[in-house]
């Protein structure tokens, strides 16, 4: 790939894995920072400030705290699941990242490095596989507890994984239909090409991704699995010390991944927006910066400053969904149960389905009147996606979407309960009720 | 209905929205998010302000030659309802009566006031202040000498004609 030579990709791979796992680990740290801090300020407080300057230096003393806690093993858990839990819920989170570029690529004296740790050419296939991994770690955790709180929050995680695995699978199936390819670098190509991210030609399906990823990373107004009122925090109840660390560390992270996916897949990557100059492409054995009317390549300049911008570009993206995903987890409320059910199969994957269907016959209809892939292309996809996005929000977002929680005219309570035999309590007996009440 | 309930008028079945709504609220919280005016006091270096009325740590007032003021007369624990001051009195060759022991359990304390409302020579006081924490449990015993030294403003006594002290 990208015509390197052996040693010099063994080199600047190692050097990419170990920069792109510490840069990762370190946003990690400063992200569930930015959580406490952003959460005082929505409450109006102003959240942790007395460890170093604005309180930066927070995450290292939580990351001492949690070293030197005790770690307590419960006697009735299952400990090889149990120690296994965490690992697995925190390996499938960083290794995601793999295939995500976060920077054009950087010229060197020894050739040009692509700056992504791995442009495996199964990208986004690679991301669907690994992204439901993480729920194994919730779910081998909570089950290996011996608890039924953490069960309870497994079986949850489970179930909602699968739920909105399929959404997120469709949403994404109509980025691969506009981009032809699997690899992330190419989706961030063609949305250079396109003159537009995908976020406007592909709305609704951004709108869809980015309500499945919540459901995904099992964050606010999603987090069935935790749910701290009803089920104590769910999976990781039996958890202390550095093994709740790496859960936690692993949420943080499937956040960041996840953040970063929605930028590269529909926020243009590492792409600085209205201008070309950063383009850049690995097409036919050399990098290519787009195609000139004729449609012969046009070879990409590139310059270690552009590399340095594009990745200011990216962070920067990445760091406004993260904020997005925090902002949110401090505004909404979590749903039922039946209501995250309901949302799932009866409206995320029926609207996905039509969506996909709709962008099939529009990318059909626009390739067999020969309209070529260019920014007019991107405008009436754009118009088509408006008119779901609008139909999604205006008229499936009437009482349809989540229901209220008094019974409503569209979701009413079934009209017969099932009959229980209440044992009637004598009041004259003052024995019997103790003995009710005591004789569990 | 008192002016206190907000009524919360619900949308009528086939009214309501989520995402919309959803968006809405994110708005609400944004506003909250970038509003620079927190209720957090940095307490340490930000100091609460107390209300004149306040009722904390005691002080004993002193004549100008150093004498506490008190004459023990024996009202304030008579009428302590947490039976918290311990006054053994004295008289001087003059006939004149002063507090050979004056201890009050700060701990047994209830912050009442009644010993500042019903002392006559107006020495025992309730004052603006609680920062008065201790290593030693011994130490929240304040004798004469503890009471006299303290140094901050003694509180304001509710006066009817004046009720919210303006």
């Amino acid at each position: 790939m990208s015509g390197l030579s052996p040693g010099v990709f063994l080199v600047t791979s190692a050097v990419k894995v170990v920069a792109v796992f510490s840069v990762l680990m370190v946003a990690v740290a400063y992200t569930t920072l930015a959580e406490r801090r952003v959460s005082a300020w929505i409450q109006d407080r102003m959240g942790p400030n007395r460890v170093g300057p604005f309180g930066l230096l927070q995450p290292i003393a939580d990351g001492i705290k949690n070293f030197l806690k005790e770690e307590t093993l419960p006697g009735t858990s299952t400990k090889l699941f149990f120690v296994l839990g965490p690992m697995l819920a925190i390996v499938p989170a960083l290794v995601t990242f793999a295939v995500v570029p976060f920077a054009a690529p950087l010229p060197t004296p020894w050739g040009t490095v692509p700056m992504i740790v791995a442009d495996v050419p199964i990208g986004i296939l690679y991301i669907m596989a690994l992204s439901s991994l993480g729920v194994y770690g919730i779910v081998l955790g909570g089950w290996a507890s011996n608890n039924k709180y953490s069960f309870l929050g497994a079986l949850r995680a489970s179930a909602q994984m699968v739920s909105y695995e399929v959404a997120l699978g469709l949403s994404l199936v109509t980025v691969l239909m506009l981009t032809g390819n699997v690899t992330l670098t190419q989706v961030v190509f063609e949305q250079q090409h396109l003159g537009l991210w995908f976020v406007l030609p592909l709305s609704l399906g951004f709108i869809l991704f980015v309500i499945s990823a919540f459901a995904e990373t099992n964050r606010l107004p999603f987090d069935m699995p935790e749910a701290e009122s009803e089920l104590v925090t769910g999976y990781h109840t039996e958890y202390s010390s550095m093994k709740f660390s790496m859960f936690f560390i692993a949420e943080y992270a499937h956040v960041i991944t996840q953040s970063a996916l929605m930028a590269t897949l529909f926020l243009g990557g590492w792409d600085i927006p209205f201008w070309h100059g950063d383009d850049a492409f690995y097409f036919q054995g050399q990098w290519i910066q787009g195609f000139d009317a004729a449609g012969t390549p046009v070879l990409a300049t590139l310059a270690w400053w552009k590399t340095l911008l594009t990745l200011g570009a990216f962070v920067l993206k990445t760091s406004l969904f993260v904020l997005v995903y925090i902002w949110v987890r401090w505004t909404l409320p979590r749903f039922r149960y039946d209501q995250v059910m309901q949302l799932g199969w009866k409206i995320m994957l029926p609207t996905a389905l039509a969506y996909l269907m709709l962008i099939a016959g529009t990318i059909l209809v626009l390739d067999e009147i020969s309209v070529p892939f260019g920014l007019t292309y991107g405008l009436i996809l754009t118009v088509v996606s408006m008119i779901g996005t609008v139909v999604f929000t205006f008229w499936l977002d009437r009482d349809r979407v989540i229901s209220g929680a008094s019974p409503s005219a569209r979701w009413p309570l079934p009209q017969s309960m099932p009959s229980v035999d209440v044992p009637q309590l004598s009041e004259t007996d003052p024995s019997q009720a103790a003995v009710g009440a005591g004789g569990n | 209905m008192s002016v206190t309930v907000k009524v919360m008028n619900r949308p009528e079945a086939g009214r309501t929205s989520y995402l919309r709504a959803a968006l809405k609220g994110m708005g609400l919280t944004f506003k909250h998010l970038v509003n620079p005016e927190k209720v957090t006091l940095q307490y340490p270096e930000e100091q609460p302000d107390l209300s004149p009325r306040w009722r904390g740590t005691h002080r004993m007032e002193v004549h100008a030659d150093g004498r506490p003021k008190c004459v023990a007369c024996g009202l304030c624990p008579t009428v302590c309802p947490a039976n918290c001051i311990r006054l053994v009195g004295g008289e001087d060759d003059q006939g004149n009566r002063y507090p050979v022991v004056y201890e009050i359990d700060e701990f047994r304390c209830i912050f009442c006031g009644m010993c500042q409302e019903v002392c006559p020579v107006e020495a025992i006081h309730v004052g603006v202040h609680f920062e008065n924490g201790e290593y030693d449990r011994s130490r929240f015993v304040y004798d004469l000498d503890r009471l006299m030294e303290q140094d901050h403003p003694t509180t304001l006594l509710w006066d009817p004609s004046d009720p919210k002290s303006e």
